[in-house]
């Protein structure tokens, strides 16, 4: 079974990849946009953004969705980070999941912009990647995991 | 200046030792070249064509002098003991090797400076007036803007992975010396009518292979909403910038393809979500930022008795009057002058200086300028803060250490880049260009003569020599395996901002110097009384100044 990092841990996969080509939908697969927009019942469901695909026709539904995949074909394109956040800012509380070829040196940005979960398409190397969640300790901004940015949290300055 | 505290310290720290794994990761073989690539560009670190080239940040062109003799023996430790001043007011070397990057980044850790992003497809260094905080036309300091700025987009998790690169300046004064128009978001601190100061937003400004003006997306902002507003622009041109061309990846033609009506709507729309929120900035924090750049204990000085002093020396020493009239400025202070340290000496590459030099600005700051350097982005250093008492010691050292050049702002001041001679990106060298160019006009009477006038070379299109904006651009071209000259005419970055235009088909090195002549004396004899080169250019058009270069070329 594949494996994952969740929560900050490394544990297997129980979803089945989402597949374009399987019109039906069925329990515990991961639909593409295009399927989730036509299932009928969106409760528990898993559903997979393509660069391109903004998060926007989740956002009513966010209560009802289980799972939300924002696949990186490749770790160059970067707009994955603002969908995520975007689901955040809006209220997503389910899993949030990076999925595909991103490095272990994005963990620290993707986790700060809510994600949870990473599925790294070459999964040898998940202890590693364990260890650069821990690259950063402290930063300057507002992000998910820290809705203060530093100037609000600095002490009153002593300079 | 800016001080870091234990929260700044702690992210460089960690930053350092980031790129200690992923270097060590690297040279084990774990990361890829490609995977390596984006990481070690936003350290600031090129592999280039004789060595990797580290791009050190200066933010908003800021040092102190303990700052300097740092770079000093890191040029001397881990390069050929000089450092190369960059357009963007960064500080480049161009030979340390690879597996001790992590050592230097280390060593710039301990005198809280760094090399995160001045490179890659994230928010590099914001850049500002090189006399902010000093210059006479100024509304207000716009450091502490940009150290505001600074801070936001440092590591900034969401904008790490732009389609391209993403540069702010920032400008807090009358006369424009950042050139905001020509950067992807330009700043600019204006009063509203009821006299309160916000900002002015432009958008999509740029060089390169495309060059454009920035288009007004907000004529007033109030500053509290600074931050969010650049958030909303950032993730706009995130989530919809090209990516599948590198070319048209700056949101210049995201801009444009949009139309500034619709941009402006879609900033707006994701800027209603982030207004107000815990990004809004605080009076606290504008005060916390403020406090490091307030005015140094100026001295009251009797600015008669300086005068008629200083009046003395220039009378006694000619060669001493000429270098206060061409490279100090007025300071908002009296009794102080502003001084530009030309880095544009004939015969040394553009922006270059040596380890020895580094350390003696390093002391003449701490005697006669409270301590601080800027750099600029035309290449050179200034001491901000200089009593007219003691500008003739001041020179006096300067001269002896060959930084006395006085050509601030005329034509052998030029703008230029590391060109073919370096950077693996150029089409053509630059280096040899500017120096022939610098050698043909070595009579400074006929320079002062010709007034005003910036020449900028670039020696691709990627236009790090700024060559679209320089009154007279040079870009250098590959023509079948040679190099070739391109010449542009007319550009400014100042307020009145313009992108030059091209002369017409371009031209060998060896030419240029004569290409150069022409250009010059077709000015001379059309310009009316003291008018200067641009605004020559600007009544005159293109025309006479083809007819004559191509007809010579005949």
């Amino acid at each position: 079974m594949p494996r994952l990092i969740k929560n900050g841990e490394i544990v297997n996969d129980s979803w089945i990849a989402a597949d374009p080509n399987n019109a039906g939908a069925s329990a515990g697969r991961i639909c593409t946009l295009q399927q989730w927009l036509q299932l009928p019942d969106k409760e528990g469901s898993a559903v997979q953004l393509e660069p391109g695909e903004e998060p926007t026709a989740l956002l009513d539904s966010l209560d009802l969705i289980q799972l939300v995949v924002i696949h990186f074909p490749v770790f160059t394109d970067g707009r994955g980070f603002s969908y995520g956040r975007n689901l955040r800012e809006h209220g997503y509380r389910g899993e949030l999941r990076a999925s595909g070829y991103f490095l272990r040196d994005q963990l620290t940005y993707l986790r700060r912009c809510g994600f949870d979960a990473f599925r790294f398409d070459d999964d040898s190397q998940l202890e590693g990647a364990l260890a650069s969640m821990k690259d950063f300790t402290e930063y300057y901004q507002a992000s998910i995991d820290q809705p203060l940015p530093l100037f609000r949290r600095r002490p009153q300055s002593t300079h | 200046m800016y001080i870091y505290d234990q929260y700044d310290q702690k992210i460089v720290d960690e930053r350092v030792a980031q790129f200690r794994d992923q270097t060590a990761r690297f040279l084990s073989g774990q990361i890829s070249d490609a995977e390596f690539l984006p990481l070690r560009l936003q350290n600031g670190l090129y592999l280039q064509r004789q060595a990797p080239m580290l791009r050190i940040a200066v933010p908003y062109g800021l040092m102190n002098s303990a700052q300097l003799r740092k770079l000093a023996s890191i040029t001397r430790n881990y390069d050929k003991g000089y450092a190369h001043i960059s357009t963007r007011q960064n500080i480049q070397l161009n030979w340390p090797a690879l597996a001790e990057v992590p050592d230097i980044l280390a060593e710039l850790a301990t005198v809280q400076m760094h090399a995160i992003q001045t490179s890659g497809n994230c928010v590099r260094n914001t850049t500002t007036d090189q006399f902010a905080g000093v210059a006479c036309d100024e509304l207000e300091d716009p450091r502490p803007y940009c150290e505001i700025i600074r801070q936001w987009s440092t590591l900034h998790p969401e904008f790490a992975f732009l389609p391209r690169k993403f540069k702010i300046a920032v400008c807090g004064s009358m006369e424009d010396r950042a050139a905001i128009h020509h950067h992807d978001i330009g700043i600019e601190l204006v009063a509203n009518d009821a006299g309160e100061i916000g900002l002015k937003i432009l958008v999509g400004g740029g060089l390169g292979r495309t060059p454009a003006i920035g288009a007004v997306v907000c004529p007033w902002l109030d500053k509290k909403h600074m931050l969010t507003y650049l958030e909303a622009i950032l993730r706009v041109y995130n989530k919809h910038g090209r990516r599948d061309n590198k070319y048209k990846a700056r949101i210049k033609i995201l801009v444009k393809a949009m139309g500034v009506e619709a941009f402006t709507a879609a900033v707006e729309q994701e800027w209603s979500a982030l207004k107000d929120g815990p990004t809004t900035l605080t009076n606290e924090e504008f005060l916390r930022a403020s406090s490091f750049f307030e005015s140094p204990a100026y001295e009251q000085i009797d600015t008669q008795i300086a005068a008629s002093e200083l009046q003395t020396q220039c009378e006694k020493d000619p060669i001493f009057a000429n270098w206060v009239k061409r490279n100090t400025q007025r300071h908002r202070v009296p009794g102080y002058r502003i001084v530009s340290i030309s880095l544009k000496a004939t015969g040394y590459a553009p922006g270059d200086i040596t380890a020895e030099q580094l350390e003696l600005v390093a002391e003449l700051s701490d005697c006669y300028s409270f301590g601080e350097v800027r750099s600029t982005h035309e290449q050179n250093l200034v001491l901000g803060d200089v009593q007219i008492s003691q500008l003739y010691t001041l020179w006096r050292q300067l001269q002896g250490a060959g930084l006395a050049t006085a050509n601030i702002g005329y034509l052998t001041d030029i703008i230029c880049c590391p060109g073919g001679d370096y950077c693996s990106l150029a089409n053509a060298k630059s280096l040899p260009v500017a120096e022939a160019i610098q050698v043909r006009f070595e009579n400074l009477d006929y320079v002062y003569d010709l007034g005003p006038l910036e020449l900028n070379i670039s020696g691709c299109m990627n236009a790090c020599g700024h060559h679209h904006i320089g009154h007279i651009g040079i870009l250098g071209v590959d023509k079948k395996g040679q190099e070739y000259y391109q010449i542009c005419l007319g550009g400014s970055q100042s307020k009145d901002a313009s992108i030059g235009n091209i002369l017409g088909p371009s031209f060998k090195q060896e030419d240029m110097p004569d290409v150069i002549d022409t250009i010059l004396s077709t000015y001379v004899e059309l310009r009316e009384e003291e008018e200067h080169f641009l605004d020559t250019y600007r009544r005159v058009g293109i025309d006479p100044f083809k007819e004559r270069v191509y007809a010579s070329a005949d």
